[in-house]
Parts: structure tokens; C-alpha cells; sequence
């Protein structure tokens, strides 16, 4: 499943990130990678952009982003 | 530039001091704990941009504390992270401390891990310390020391706790002999490291970094380390022992990254520190303040909504409070004026200090209460958290315009002033990204045009109203400035957008101080501008509008005046000279040359002197009006102020478009310069500067028409 098409509350972890380079740096310098534990927490108006938990951390994501990344949920 | 000039005195006893953290774990508040430097660094991502020294002494040691950016990780793709990358590459210093957020360790020792492969000495200040109590995390700080080989001690930026025991470490750090961190990874990584390091012992290799870091870094595809080994006779036979190397950790990792690989290792040593050294609270899982918070103001139907009712709120407090104190400044002016006028005895002197100097600072001054609130609010914005909670509610909306999320911040910033606002625009890593967004900062009506509004606003409309413009001159600005990005993005930017990844800091109670900090700077900013930038322009508009003296024009009006039969026509034949003989100054003449360009727009020559002059700086628009307006006008008793001026004299479609220019060209002088550096090339001012002056001229001529239609009158 990709991160977009959680659900808010919903527990998830990281199984592979499907980015470029690029991207894949910047999601690895705010610790999303492979066994991250992340948590779906709220979304913009119709999905735009959608926040997550990552540790004690909220970040947010566009949807193209979040498209990228595989996740579990647990 | 001043480095030098503020360097410590050097001595035996100097430590030089990089001080690196992630975005929002308190460096700059600790910095200020530090050394009680009362240096103002704001606190949102994206502020501290360049390199702040600070230097202080300490038991007879000379401190240098170099603040760098906040960066998430040691890599160089914002500018931010490129500023602190190298500067921990190439700059000299002693020792790193690495500052980072006990409440949130895992997250921010990810850098830290990276360091440790710097061969610098790092002392880890646990910061927060108070905060992580309070939420019932423990950090057993001596058991973190021995786990990774390097100091770490709890200190508080807030209560100044544990500074001094910082300080004693890092000398105590400085004076000791180099010892390699504790950085221990997975099996498979350490056999290939151990590998690399006897390869490098048989070959005697000589370097100033370990043996072990070499291998670390050359094993991460680190740039520097590899330009270094290049060209050494070795790399022939070290090249294929390397890649066999990378590729055995890639395949050991299921991925074709090694740089990702390394990140799994560090995450993986990091959660064995925090799981070693970090005790938590057990508590039921309930919902942090900010996520209570969060619900609301993001939520997907109400959030946009509430913001814009907030900005709303702020434009009303702007107008409505900043208006109470304005009659008094106005009169003290007045005031001050007349007193020193009657001091002096020479006509032309006096009427350069009253009408000159005075008429046209005490203009700009008469807006601090506006810019205050402005200012205020802006500070509060950015120190709550808030600003990028509205980023990501309107990244949506942003990104349709070519835009990213994060742009909202440096727009937002430039309602406030476009200085901080250019330089604010590095959060944005694609330079494609950034320059657009450096386009359209000028749009978002900076603090100086205020007064120009405020002036307008107030002399058209009825003072229940004037708030309400205010906010819609701000908002079509905003929208201008979207349509323009999209135009842009369409034609000049074309490209791939930026990925939009951003941390959502907690929330904070704004810091009394740091917004007293923030606005008493910007305040001091606007009115050291009005004091030495905005005098020199008045007296020069002066100079301008009073001379060349015409002497048949003063004696033909002395010869009328004198044949006058009543008061009144001598107060209108004295306002008649004062017109003719501000019509042939060289102002005037300026004025009049121009005059065919703008008069489409609708604008007298006053009015375009007063755009001319604007380019300065947009509180000199006001200024100039101040004078152009005010001279030789001022006997009559109704029309004192330069708002009844502005309203009795400008007809209200020639307004609209005046205020319409205003809102779209260039901001002032200052504010180019600092686009330009930023932009990175002389040729985007040029085109900033045809821009706007295009667009500012095309909207206006609408604006001026359209109102021309809608009111009926021509």
C-alpha cells in the first residue's frame, strides 16, 4: 500500500521508498526510511498534502510524495 | 565582511566553537543562554541563514561561537545546509557542539551520527532537558557519554540550565587528545570497514582523519574523501576493493543506495542509543496539545477559513489601533515644527528644517503605530509554529499557481518587509522554485507601503471602512502576485517542481522577548531609514520643488497681492503663487516632462514625481506627497493634515490606480539589492525591474478605467 492511500489514525511502517535520488535524501533526512514507524495524522482539503508522525515529529507531505512511499500497516 | 574586526584577540587560550543542530531544537536561544549576547536569531526554519559569530570569554578562555543553520541532515541541498556543510568542511575551528532536542533524540541524533565521522571534536548538548521532564522522558546523560565515546550534557536554553557545565566540558573537551566516537554498525558493514582499514595500515597511508573514518566516508560516497584518495597511488588497487565493498553493503541493505544503506545503519545505531539511554513514561496514548490544536486549525474545512479570518483580524487591528495614536504624532509634528520654525530667522533655512525635514519625516514617522501591529503580528506567525501549519494548508492551492507551500513563507514575510523576505525565500532548495518566488515577494505589500494605503485609505473612505481596504489592497496584491506566478511558471520557470517535505514544529507560546527583540529591531530599522535615508530624500525633494526661484513670477504676484481688496483673495492669490512656483521648479519640470507617460493613468505630476521618487524607498512616496501637497497650502485651517490635502485635490480613480502602482512595482532601493544578491545575478534585476514596472502600469490603466466606468464620472 502507498502512504497516500492510508487512513488518518491509522499506525504504518516503511517498507521501501519508491522516490529518486533526490527525494529519497530528503525523505531520509527526516528519518522516513525502510522500518520507520509512521502515523497518518490529518490531511489538507482533498488530499493535497497530508501530515504524518514520525517519532515525536509532524511532517508534511504533498501527495505525489506520500505516493512514493510503501508502507504496512501494523 | 566585519569578521575580522570582531574576532577575539588572539591568544593561547582561544576556542573556536561550531555550533550545529537541526531546525527548532533551540540553538540560537542556547547561543543566547551562552554567552548573554542578546543577539537576535529568530526561531523559525529558515531564519538564521548565514553564520552568526558570537564571542564571549570564560575562565580566561577566548570563545568564538560560530551559529550555523539548522540542517536536518550533512548534506548540501538547500542553501541552508550547504552553509553549514561547508563550513564544518572547510572552515578552522576547535570543536563541534552539537545541540539537539532531548524530548525528541532519535530524530535529531541522526545528524549527530553523521558528525562523528567528521574527525572534529563534538560535545552533545542535550537541550530541552526541562521540557523532556515535564513530558516524562528521562535522559541518562553519563550512560549516553560512555555509549558513544563523546561528552554529552544536559542543559536547558529556557531556565540556563547546565550552561556553565557546557562551557567546563568544552574546555575540558579542547585540552584532552582526540578520541574516536563509539560508532558501532551492523556486522556486514563492520567486516568491510575493518577490511578498508587494514588495507590502508598495510599501505602505511598517512592521513590527519582515522583510518576508520576514512574507510566510513569513502564507504559513504563522500565527495571530499574520494578527490582526496584520487589521486593517491593507492586508489589503483583500492579502487576495486571498494566497490566490492559498496556493493556487498548494497546488497546486504536491498537497495542500490549506499547513501541509504548508511542511513539504515546510523537509524539502527540511534535506536539502540535511545533505547539504551532514553526512559519514558509509560502514559496511555492520548493526544499531544499540538495535535489538539492541529484539529482545529488545520482541519480540511475550517482551516483556510480560519486563517483568513486571522490575517483578517490583523489588517482591522493594523488600521483600527494604529489609527488612535496618529492625531497625536500628526500634532507633535505640527508642534515640533512651529517651535523650531520660530528659532530661526532665515526664510530659506526655515522652510528646508519645517517644510523640508520635519514635514517629511514626521510623514513616515506618523506610521509607526501601523507597522508596530504589522510587525507584531508577523512575529507572532512565525514564532507560534503557526506559519507552517498554513503552508501546508495551502500548498494545494499554491502549487496550482506554480508555487510551493513553502513560498508561503518568505510571501508572508514580505507584508512585513521585503529584506528579510528575499532572504528568507533559501527555504526553497530548486533554484527554479526559489527565483519565482523571488518574483513575486515584491507583490506582498511590504510595512513601507503601508502608509501609503493607510494615507489613501483614510482619505476616501470612512474610518469604519478604511481596515476593510486595507485588507482587500492586501489580498488582490497577493492575488496579483499568484496570477503573475503562474504566468511565470508557465513561461520563465518552466521545470520540475520541488518535493514538498517540511517538519511541522510543535507549537510554542510566542516568546515575549523574542517578538519585543523582532519588533523593536524592525521598528528601529524603519525609523533609522526615516531619520537618515527618508531626510536626505525630503530635503533633496525640497530643494527640488523650491528652487529655481522665479523673481518676475514673486513680483508680479507681490504687485496683486498688494492691489488685493480683501483676506480671503490674498490667502487665494498667496496658494495661486505657491502652485506656479512649484509648477516651474525643477521638480515641476520633472513632473511635467514625465507627465504624458502617466497621464493614461490618470495622475498629476505630483503624484508621478511622488511614484519617481518611490523607487528609494515607499515611504518616500508619502514624504514627497507630504511636501508637494502641503506647501503653501497650509493657511487653511480645514485642510491641516495631508489627508484632507490627498482627498480634496486627487480624484478617486487616479487614487485607485496610484494605490494599484504602488502595490505592483518595485519595492524600494534597499530591497533590490537584496533580490539581486539573492537571485544571484544582475540580469534578474533588470528583469524584476521590467516586469513590474509592466505589470504595475497594465493593472493600473485597467484599475483607472474600470473605476472611471464604475463611478461615471471623467
Amino acid at each position: 500500500m502507498r502512504l497516500i492511500e492510508s487512513k488518518r489514525g491509522q499506525k504504518l511502517e516503511v517498507v521501501k521508498l519508491h522516490a529518486n535520488e533526490e527525494l529519497k535524501h530528503r525523505l531520509i533526512s527526516f528519518g522516513i526510511m525502510k522500518h520507520t514507524l509512521i502515523e497518518f495524522i490529518g490531511e489538507a482539503p482533498r488530499k493535497k498534502t497530508i501530515e504524518i508522525k514520525v517519532g515525536n515529529m509532524q511532517v508534511a507531505l504533498r501527495a505525489q510524495e506520500a505516493e512514493m512511499i510503501e508502507v504496512k500497516e501494523i | 565582511m566585519n569578521e575580522e574586526t570582531l574576532a577575539c584577540p588572539v591568544t593561547a587560550k582561544h576556542i573556536k566553537v561550531a555550533l550545529v543542530g537541526q531546525p527548532n531544537v533551540g540553538k540560537s536561544m542556547l547561543i543566547n543562554s551562552v554567552s548573554n549576547a542578546h543577539l537576535h536569531v529568530g526561531n523559525f526554519s529558515g531564519v538564521t541563514v548565514d553564520k552568526t559569530e558570537v564571542l564571549f570569554d570564560y575562565k580566561g578562555y577566548n570563545f568564538t561561537v560560530v551559529d550555523l543553520p539548522g540542517t536536518y541532515a550533512f548534506t548540501d541541498y538547500t542553501i541552508e545546509e550547504r552553509v553549514t556543510h561547508d563550513y564544518l568542511c572547510a572552515e578552522e575551528y576547535d570543536i563541534i557542539i552539537n545541540v539537539v532536542d532531548s524530548t525528541n533524540l532519535l530524530k535529531n541524533l541522526q545528524l549527530t551520527s553523521e558528525l562523528l565521522t567528521m574527525s572534529k571534536k563534538v560535545v552533545i548538548a542535550l537541550n530541552m532537558s526541562d521540557e523532556a521532564e515535564k513530558e516524562g522522558i528521562s535522559v541518562d546523560a553519563e550512560y549516553m557519554t560512555e555509549l558513544m565515546g563523546i561528552p554529552c550534557v544536559k542543559v536547558s536554553a529556557a531556565t540556563k540550565l547546565g550552561i556553565d557545565q557546557l562551557i567546563d566540558t568544552v574546555v575540558k573537551e579542547f585540552e584532552a587528545e582526540k578520541v574516536d566516537p563509539k560508532l558501532v554498525f551492523s556486522v556486514s558493514v563492520e567486516d568491510e570497514i575493518s577490511n578498508l582499514v587494514s588495507y590502508f595500515k598495510k599501505h602505511k597511508y598517512q592521513a590527519v582523519n582515522s583510518h576508520r573514518n576514512i574507510a566510513i566516508n569513502l564507504l559513504k560516497n563522500n565527495k571530499k574523501t574520494y578527490e582526496k584518495l584520487h589521486d593517491n597511488p593507492i586508489w589503483t588497487e583500492l579502487q576495486p576493493v571498494l566497490i566490492e565493498a559498496s556493493r556487498h553493503i548494497e546488497i546486504h541493505h536491498d537497495t542500490d543506495d549506499v547513501k541509504e544503506a548508511f542511513a539504515e545503519e546510523y537509524a539502527s545505531f540511534n535506536r539502540g542509543i535511545v533505547a539504551e539511554v532514553v526512559k519514558q513514561d509509560k502514559r496511555e496514548e492520548k493526544k499531544t496539545l499540538t495535535e489538539k490544536i492541529d484539529s482545529v486549525l488545520i482541519h480540511p474545512v475550517v482551516g483556510i477559513p480560519i486563517f483568513l479570518f486571522f490575517m483578517w483580524g490583523l489588517f482591522q487591528l493594523t488600521f483600527e489601533i494604529g489609527a488612535i495614536p496618529m492625531d497625536y504624532i500628526d500634532a507633535f509634528f505640527g508642534w515640533f515644527g512651529d517651535v523650531i520654525g520660530a528659532t530661526i530667522t532665515n526664510e530659506s533655512i526655515r522652510s528646508l528644517v519645517v517644510d523640508g525635514i520635519i514635514a517629511g519625516v514626521g510623514a513616515v514617522v506618523l506610521f509607526i503605530p501601523n507597522i508596530v501591529i504589522l510587525f507584531i503580528g508577523i512575529a507572532l506567525l512565525e514564532s507560534t509554529g503557526y506559519m507552517s501549519r498554513v503552508a501546508f494548508l495551502l500548498d494545494g492551492f499554491f502549487h496550482k499557481f506554480g508555487l510551493h507551500g513553502q513560498s508561503f513563507i518568505p510571501l508572508v514575510t514580505g507584508f512585513g518587509c521585503s529584506i528579510p523576505a528575499y532572504m528568507s525565500a533559501r527555504v526553497l532548495k530548486n533554484d527554479r522554485d526559489r527565483l519565482l518566488t523571488l518574483f513575486i515577494i515584491g507583490f506582498m505589500s511590504c510595512g513601507a507601503r503601508l502608509p501609503v494605503y493607510v494615507l489613501f485609505a483614510g482619505a476616501f473612505f470612512p474610518e469604519d471602512m478604511a481596515g476593510n481596504v486595507l485588507f482587500a489592497i492586501y489580498i488582490s496584491g497577493a492575488i496579483i502576485g499568484l496570477i503573475a506566478a503562474k504566468i511565470l511558471k508557465l513561461t520563465a520557470f518552466k521545470g520540475v517542481d520541488e518535493p514538498f517535505v517540511m517538519e511541522m514544529p510543535k507549537y510554542r507560546l510566542p516568546s515575549v522577548k523574542l517578538i519585543w527583540h523582532t519588533v523593536l529591531t524592525k521598528t528601529m530599522m524603519y525609523l533609522k531609514k526615516a531619520g537618515t535615508f527618508i531626510a536626505g530624500a525630503s530635503m533633496l525633494i525640497w530643494f527640488l520643488s523650491t528652487y529655481p526661484h522665479n523673481s518676475t513670477l514673486e513680483a508680479e504676484y507681490e504687485v496683486k497681492i498688494q492691489k488685493a481688496q480683501s483676506e480671503q483673495e490674498i490667502i487665494q492669490l498667496e496658494n495661486k503663487l505657491a502652485m506656479e512656483h512649484l509648477e516651474q521648479s525643477y521638480l515641476g519640470t520633472i513632473g511635467k516632462f514625465t507627465e504624458p507617460i502617466f497621464a493614461p493613468l490618470g495622475f498629476d505630476w505630483k503624484m508621478n514625481i511622488a511614484l519617481q521618487t518611490g523607487l528609494a524607498a515607499k515611504e518616500v512616496v508619502v514624504s514627497t506627497l507630504g511636501v508637494l501637497y502641503s506647501l503653501g497650502d497650509d493657511v487653511d485651517a480645514e485642510s491641516q493634515t495631508l489627508v484632507n490635502q490627498i482627498s480634496k485635490n486627487i480624484p478617486f480613480a487616479s487614487a485607485v490606480s496610484f494605490i494599484v502602482v504602488v502595490m505592483i512595482y518595485l519595492p524600494c532601493l534597499a530591497a533590490s539589492i537584496v533580490f539581486t544578491r539573492e537571485a544571484g545575478s544582475i540580469k534578474y534585476f533588470f528583469y524584476l525591474f521590467a516586469f513590474t514596472s509592466v505589470a504595475a502600469y497594465v493593472m493600473a490603466f485597467i484599475a483607472y478605467r474600470v473605476t472611471l466606468a464604475l463611478t461615471g464620472v471623467s
